[in-house]
């Protein structure tokens, strides 16, 4: 296992790097107390490729491989974990699973658009009943003569209020079946969801399915393989970008608080300088170089195509969040009453944190799985 | 790839089935491992990634059909179909 970055690599982390510094950190905050990110950020990301990252040339991505992915996932976290999710949902829950599942027909049409931003795509699995549990989804499909007919509610959407596609996966005749759904299918609506903990500029919404009609052809997936297919795909894809994002925030909070150790007195001494706040600098360091080696790994096993890349990815994800929340917690006490203000970042990423371990697949779910594995065989974890 | 598949795709699936299953779990290759109940959620996907891996095939939409994956036999018959042999 090699998980040195290439010259390539390197390179573009230093670009994601300059792009973070300018376009993301300064306004990061503001984003967060309006509840949205603006429509030129969206063009931004899509103009530098980042919403294609690692889509093919063929269809105008920038064909970037899974490491090089992950340090775009960390780098734009490290400013700003809404932007950070509108990447997860619509590059790895959504587009990387069209490129995977898609026919062809879905495929030509909807890459392309996805690559450069021109359409913004949401991933509907969770519903007001339904959340781990993904097989109790209440969200119906019937078929008809020329297609079919969705019904439900689903619920917590990441970039609802924005997206042109939506995945929604419902349950049918065949079991539990997923669909491409644009946004001006009549009898669908978004109605904003508010006063969210963390990521709180990502837009949420619930969306409304009343009998809705769906076109044979947008069919992703087969019928009955919703769940092993699509979703579990997606959710892949997804916990790698949230693992990476994770590190980004715990990255942040890491080097906030060095700067602020180096610079704030009490006691006649710099923070620095007191031996229990060295103590917790080095925990800190020790926990990101942890999370960032277990991302790394997974990258790269995802670049091999290996099928232990899928244990690895709920490995990094499930330490690297929870890592966050740790780390989070740890920046706002070194940094006193001005961790608890928002007039800073470090009470965004405290709060953001704890998102991270709840999408994707929550901190108990990943427990379940990695136990489950390392009961079969401890071989494909360590 | 011509490696794996003259060592017998059986041979190397089941390998890969105990890996994920447990080595000291039994069960026949003619067996229905979903069925049984030996697989966990993740496994669909990874079985996936794994055929297409070290057979060096494409899994398509179209042959994710749950025969091709319930037991050893199938799979090798799968595999084989999916050589052309
Ligand atoms: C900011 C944000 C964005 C989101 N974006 C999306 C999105 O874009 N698309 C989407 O489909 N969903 C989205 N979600 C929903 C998210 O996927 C779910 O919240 C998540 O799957 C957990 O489901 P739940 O909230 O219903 O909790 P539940 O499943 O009800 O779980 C409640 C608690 O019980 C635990 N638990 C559940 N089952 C078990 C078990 N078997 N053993 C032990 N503990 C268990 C859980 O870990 C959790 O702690 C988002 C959520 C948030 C907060």
């Amino acid at each position: 296992m090699n998980l040195a970055l290439t010259d390539t690599q390197q390179a573009l982390r230093e670009e994601f790097r300059s792009f973070v510094q300018t376009e993301l950190l300064p306004y990061a905050n503001d984003y967060d107390k309006q509840g949205f990110i603006p429509m030129e950020l969206i063009q931004k990301l899509g103009a530098r490729g980042y919403l294609g990252a690692t889509l093919p040339e063929a269809y105008g991505g920038r064909n970037m491989d899974q490491v090089s992915y992950g340090l775009l996932n960390e780098e734009i976290g490290s400013a700003c974990s809404s932007t950070r999710s509108l990447i997860t949902v619509h590059s790895s829950l959504t587009a990387e699973t069209i490129l995977r599942w898609g026919t062809r027909e879905q495929k030509d049409k909807w890459l392309p658009l996805l690559a450069t931003g021109a359409s913004l795509a949401a991933f509907g699995l969770s519903e007001p009943d339904a959340g781990s549990d993904t097989a109790g989804i209440k969200t119906t499909y019937q078929v008809t003569a020329d297609g079919y007919t969705l019904n439900g509610v689903k619920k917590w959407i990441t970039f609802a209020q924005t997206a042109h596609l939506f995945v929604i996966v419902a349950q049918g005749e065949q079991g539990i079946t997923a669909f491409l759904v644009e946004r001006d299918t009549p009898g669908l609506t978004v109605k904003p969801l508010e006063g969210i903990l963390g990521t709180r500029a990502s837009m949420l919404g619930e969306i409304h399915l009343d009998d809705c009609h769906i076109p044979a052809e947008n069919l992703f997936g087969r019928k009955g393989w919703g769940l092993q297919q699509i979703v579990n795909t997606a959710l892949d894809n997804g916990r790698y970008s949230v693992a990476c994002g994770s590190l980004g925030i715990a990255r942040a909070c890491l080097e906030d608080s060095i700067r602020y150790a180096k610079n704030r007195r009490s006691f006649g001494q710099l923070l620095k300088d007191h031996q229990l706040i060295k103590q917790k600098i080095a925990n800190m360091v020790t926990e990101v170089k942890a999370a960032s080696l277990l991302c790394r790994n997974a990258g790269y096993l995802r670049d091999k195509k290996d099928p232990d890349s899928i244990i690895q990815t709920s490995l990094a994800k499930y330490h690297a969040s929870r890592m966050a929340n740790n780390i989070a917690a740890e920046a706002v006490q070194l940094h006193g009453a001005l961790g608890c203000h928002d007039s800073i970042s470090i009470q965004r990423y405290f709060r953001d944190a704890k998102v991270m371990e709840i999408i994707e697949g929550s901190t108990e779910i990943q427990q379940i799985l990695i136990a489950d594995h390392s009961i079969a065989g401890l071989s494909t974890i360590l | 790839m011509e490696t794996p598949t003259q060592a017998g795709p059986r041979v190397i699936i089941r390998e890969f089935l105990q890996k994920r299953i447990g080595q000291d779990v039994q069960f026949a290759d003619t067996e229905d491992i979903f069925q049984l109940g030996l697989v966990n959620s993740l496994f669909a996907l990874e079985l996936v990634v794994f055929l297409e891996k070290s057979f060096d095939i494409a899994v398509e939409n179209e042959d994710l059909n749950l025969d091709n994956f319930r037991s050893v036999s199938n799979m090798e018959t799968f595999i084989l179909k999916k050589k052309g042999k």
